[in-house]
């Protein structure tokens, strides 16, 4: 079983970070990880993304050319990476800033959320990447919320920023609890 | 248990460094290995050690020539066209016997190319990018986990045989973030060796580190530096084996090429299709006793981030031409395992030729 993800979005929206989570959700679970980021002059146009790749085997190649998830938390993220989704995929965007009109893919499931909304209601708006893995934990398989928010607060804590953590379970719970 | 870092290839290669007993860093920014000089910047100072970002390349690896010279252990590193700036002085750690470390994150492209991962310096860095008759103990990371291991011991195989060790690194491996243990602190003196350089007293002459030629009889030189490579070339052959044995087309690839053959022998072999892998952990010197493991071997394929076929040059002269040789070679963009696949399958359908040029 191999999982292929990619997560775009602007500069400054957490999308490096929000890889990252998921490599260590994954990496907490026993699983072969790998996570690639967009760098140098890719970087300096505003967009970021990461590659994380999921498996129960040894990776080969930490490219994911074509993503079984996209996470796309801006228009121009949807545009660059739409196409390259493998068909049955599964793509979710952020409402808030993605024209959902701008979807030209119907051999994907598309999930929705205004994630960038609901974040800047929490008074925490850079949490939208947060509000989204939430989400993507409800409509995937991939981690149970106790999983994915137990090692999501060791990163921080490991990082220096476990002060936010109840906040940042605030925002998870919140993409969470999403339909 | 030993601690696991989640950390990027280059920071595991600066870190194992550090941990192999580093405490002398002189490097220059460029993408894409910029984050060796971040994280030696914030460790030199927490081990005590020094961190200089030089004025250039240059200057970068003179430095440590001087640094290594006085007994430190010492590393340089960089990538594309600052590689070659630092050519110049790694000739002259080779003929003073500078036992120097420098890794270079392979970038894609000619003169100043790109900045995305390629594997067109084999060349440069196999076949001596300076002058004179020399190559570098090469040895070619494909994981962030090897990233940390060689850096870890880079400097004891450079010791042991007072020549240059060169990390051949990529900037797929090097930006990647994969879970890497982490190794324990070597100790290390760097008074007890007896080549380095240190005071003297009054009257007794200066110890001197400098390019031999103007130090020894060259011909009581060249016959032991020829004899120490030949030795060199004897013990240090380094690879790993996969399914080579019973593999009818044997791929050959190093770094991150041989991560994705690596998936294509697997999955050429759920479809019986028999592949196997010799991968070079050393890449000088070039480990040809890999080749006596093949007994049933129709054509040997390297797989190769490059468009010449670099490498496919030095399987050919090893394997002592004795087997048709083709390249997959796939320039700035890495190999994908279903390529791999179907081009095994044109050679045994014996739909393509070997290129001689490409």
């Amino acid at each position: 079983m191999i999982t292929e993800i990619i997560c775009a979005g602007f500069g400054g929206q957490g999308v490096l970070t929000a890889g990252k989570l998921l490599l260590y959700a994954a990496y907490k679970k026993d699983k072969h990880v790998t996570w690639f980021p967009s760098y140098g002059n890719e970087m300096r146009g505003g967009s970021a993304n990461c590659n994380v790749i999921i498996s129960d085997d040894r990776i080969a190649s930490p490219y994911a050319d074509n993503p079984d998830m996209l996470i796309v938390l801006n228009g121009p993220s949807l545009e660059k990476f739409q196409n390259t989704v493998k068909p049955g995929g599964r793509l979710f965007i952020n409402t808030s800033l993605v024209d959902e009109a701008m979807v030209t893919r119907t051999d994907v499931e598309l999930f929705k959320a205004p994630v960038t909304d609901i974040a800047i209601s929490l008074k925490n708006e850079r949490a939208a990447n947060i509000v989204m893995l939430g989400y993507l934990c409800k409509k995937t398989n991939l981690f149970t919320d106790k999983e994915f928010e137990n090692s999501m607060c060791e990163y921080f804590e490991d990082s220096g920023k476990g002060k936010y953590n109840e906040k940042n379970v605030e925002a998870f719970r919140s993409g969470y609890n999403l339909d | 248990m030993a601690e696991i870092l989640l950390i990027k290839g280059n920071e595991a290669l600066a870190e194992g460094a550090i941990r192999g007993g580093c405490r002398f860093y002189a490097g220059y920014p460029i993408t894409p290995q910029s984050e060796i000089l971040e994280w030696m910047g914030k460790r030199q100072a927490e081990v005590g050690g020094v961190f200089v970002q030089g004025e250039s390349e240059i200057a970068s690896v003179n430095m440590v020539y001087a640094a290594r010279a006085l007994g430190v252990r010492s590393l340089t590193s960089s990538s594309g066209p600052g590689f070659t700036l630092k050519q110049e002085g790694i000739a002259y750690w080779v003929s003073a016997e500078i036992p120097g470390v420098i890794a270079c994150v392979q970038r894609y492209g000619i003169g100043d190319g790109f900045i995305g991962a390629g594997q067109d310096n084999y060349w440069q860095a196999i076949k001596g990018g300076g002058n004179g008759d020399y190559h570098l103990i090469t040895l070619a990371p494909n994981s962030v986990q090897e990233n940390m291991d060689m850096a870890y011991e880079s400097f004891e195989l450079a010791e042991k045989w007072r020549h240059p060790v060169l990390i051949l690194s990529d900037a797929t491996i090097g930006q990647m973030i994969e879970p890497c243990e982490v190794r324990p602190y070597k100790e290390y003196d760097k008074d007890q060796l007896d080549w380095a350089v240190k005071g003297t007293p009054i009257g007794q002459p200066n110890k001197i580190v400098s390019d031999v030629t103007y130090i020894e009889p060259i011909d009581e030189w060249n016959e032991y530096y020829l004899n120490k490579c030949r030795k060199i070339i004897e013990t240090e052959q380094r690879w790993e084996s996969i399914h080579v044995n019973d593999a009818e087309i044997c791929l050959l690839a190093y770094g991150i090429s041989s991560r994705i053959a690596e998936g294509a022998v697997r999955k050429a072999r759920e479809e019986g299709i028999k592949l196997g892998l010799i991968r070079p952990i050393t890449l000088w010197p070039f480990p040809k006793k890999a080749f006596s493991e093949l007994k049933n071997c129709k054509a040997l394929v390297t797989v190769e981030m490059n468009m010449m076929g670099q490498f496919r040059e030095d399987v050919i002269l090893y394997s002592g031409n004795k087997y048709p040789t083709y390249a997959i070679t796939t320039a700035y963009k890495v190999p994908k395992i279903d390529d791999i696949i179907a081009f095994a399958k044109k050679i045994i359908a014996g739909e393509i030729e070997p290129e001689e040029v490409f």
